[in-house]
């Protein structure tokens, strides 16, 4: 048996008390194996956000619990990488410093950090903006520098929202290639959260897929390619009936009567 | 703090520059001779009985020439600095904590919003019965004015840190002793700024009107003298000498304030 590096047990979360109270995530159970990559698709507000806030220690729960490394999650670590839907990038320091935010608390040697810094603006294509402040880059910029932030204190496991959301199609895929190439070298964990259905089917060891009111997991979908994803993979026969059981899962759910 | 950066973008900004300050400019310029000339106007042709510019401008200069305004000036902002200086000094950690302590806050904030309804000047009367009519009760109360503005800008400041800067900041490992100097002193130097500005303003307008009650120098006392023998002139070139003062320090610091946050996001 492989041992899970992120489990939910019977995770609920609900907001406001009393009459006004909502139930944003109903007995969530999902056991994440490490080294593994799963996506997360299912409508607005169904829950996503709240169950990855809740794993990276942001957020308490209501019922259940969450299990890093078997272990109970009571705040969170540096372990967990986490990229944020809204980049919050520190926009008082520029793209190097942002980056070097977390090296800096590791108590890394200047050297070093910059080392490190220099390596992950690099691989997100922001080395002309190194010295650059938040303010004057674009949405995707920004979204490559929080991506960069995160990649650069080299946690074992990602939770990422909507990551790739504000990017254009091109550097998307570009990034996407960039993520699974780091994760199959070193095997970290990710969770990642998307809307785009085709990135889920073509990042994922499985898919998630939630469903809303109450948010909860409606459907688990393995996804059976090759490991070595590509652009044959991408436009492959099974690429697309899988894609299409995702679709259909996630735009085709029958509502539930709330008891 | 790194200069926004000279990439794409200087060329269109240095034009947009020239292209709205100069006219700004030239109006402004405008504008003030304009009033010159309505000020000299109306005063030439006697509609109202007020010294004209030509007049205010000579007593300037014989005030200026034997020290008196230079004295004057100095009692002034003396004062004013010195309450100012304690106040915001006071106020910025005061707000700091009522802002991250729920504690802290729960037991200041119903003072603070007490005595800020109170306006400074109600409280010369009590400053010089209990601390004479020497510089403690003036400073006391541009302290007190200052004090009650920063404080207030500091603790909303730190209240509306953005919640998601402060999660990214533990994610990537920072405990509060970090998260504290390296995220919320940051993030609300902006409105730590404006309170002090607003501050300041209030203190040069609280020193005048306390030495209009109780002094032997500034500038606030000088025009209570000149009231005395309805000397028209001084009183005349003591208002225009609080205004351009007040000016020249509120520009300073916005001048300050332009650099420290030329980080943030301003809608153009
Ligand atoms: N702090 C909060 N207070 C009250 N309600 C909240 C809070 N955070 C989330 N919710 C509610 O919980 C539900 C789930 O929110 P969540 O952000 O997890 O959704 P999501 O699946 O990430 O949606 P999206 O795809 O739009 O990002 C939503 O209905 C939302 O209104
Ligand atoms: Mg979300």
């Amino acid at each position: 048996m492989t041992h899970s590096k992120l489990s939910f047990r019977n995770v609920s979360r609900r907001f406001g008390e009393g009459e006004k109270s909502f139930l944003a995530l109903d007995r969530l159970n999902l056991e994440i194996a490490d080294g593994e990559f799963v996506t997360v698709v299912g409508p607005s507000g169904c829950g996503k956000s709240t169950a990855m806030n809740i794993a990276a220690g942001l957020m308490g729960v209501s019922d259940g619990e969450v299990l890093v490394d078997g272990k109970p999650v009571s705040g969170p670590g540096p372990e967990r990488g986490v990229i944020f839907q809204q980049y919050a990038l520190f926009p008082w320091l520029s793209v190097r410093q942002n980056v070097e935010f977390g090296l800096r608390i590791k108590g890394l040697p200047a050297a070093e950090r910059r080392r490190i810094s220099d390596h992950f603006i690099g691989l997100v294509g922001l080395s002309d903006f190194a010295d650059a402040l938040p303010k004057t880059l674009s949405g995707g910029m920004k979204q490559r520098c929080a991506i960069a932030r995160a990649y650069a204190v080299d946690p074992t496991m990602l939770l990422m929202d909507e990551p790739f959301g504000a990017l254009d199609a091109l550097t998307r895929v570009h990034m996407q290639d960039q993520l699974l190439d780091t994760w199959s070298r070193e095997r970290r964990t990710v969770f990642f959260i998307t809307h785009d259905v085709d990135e889920a089917v073509y990042l994922a060891n499985r898919v998630i897929v939630m469903a809303a009111r109450p948010g909860r997991l409606h459907k688990i979908i393995p996804v059976d390619l090759p490991a070595e994803r590509n652009e044959e993979v991408r436009l492959s026969k099974e690429f697309a009936e899988i894609r299409n059981q995702v679709w259909h899962s996630v735009y085709h759910q029958k509502p539930l009567i709330e008891a | 703090m790194s200069a926004a950066p000279s990439t794409a973008g200087a060329p269109g900004t240095r034009f947009s520059r020239l292209g709205l300050h100069l006219p700004g400019l030239a109006l402004n310029a405008v504008a003030f001779l304009a009033g010159l000339a309505f000020w000299w106007a109306i005063t030439a042709a006697k509609l109202v009985v007020l010294p004209g510019p030509h007049e205010v401008f000579v007593r300037a200069i014989e005030l200026a020439v034997n020290g008196q305004l230079a004295l004057d000036i100095f009692s002034s902002l003396k004062r004013v600095l010195t309450g100012f200086v304690l106040g915001a000094a006071l106020a910025i950690p005061v707000g700091f904590l009522m802002g991250w302590y729920k504690i802290a806050r729960a037991l200041i904030e119903p003072y603070v919003q007490f005595f800020r309804m109170i306006p400074p000047l109600a409280v010369i009367p009590l400053a010089i019965v209990t601390m004479g009519i020497d510089e403690a009760p003036k400073i006391f109360v541009i302290f007190l004015a200052s004090f009650l503005s920063c404080v207030v800008a500091t603790y909303q400041g730190v209240i509306s840190v953005d919640r998601t800067l402060i999660n990214a900041a533990r994610v990537l490992g920072a405990r509060d002793r970090v998260i504290f100097p390296r995220v919320v002193i940051p993030a609300s130097i902006p409105f730590i700024l404006v309170g002090v500005r607003i501050g300041l303003g209030s203190a040069w307008a609280t020193v005048v009107a306390a030495e209009l009650i109780a002094a032997q120098s500034g500038l606030g006392f000088r025009m209570q003298q000149a009231q005395l023998y309805y000397d028209l002139p001084t009183i005349f070139v003591s208002l225009i000498t609080i205004g351009i003062l007040g000016l020249v320090m509120d520009r300073l610091l916005q001048a300050a304030e332009r650099r420290l946050t030329s980080w943030q996001e301003r809608a153009q």
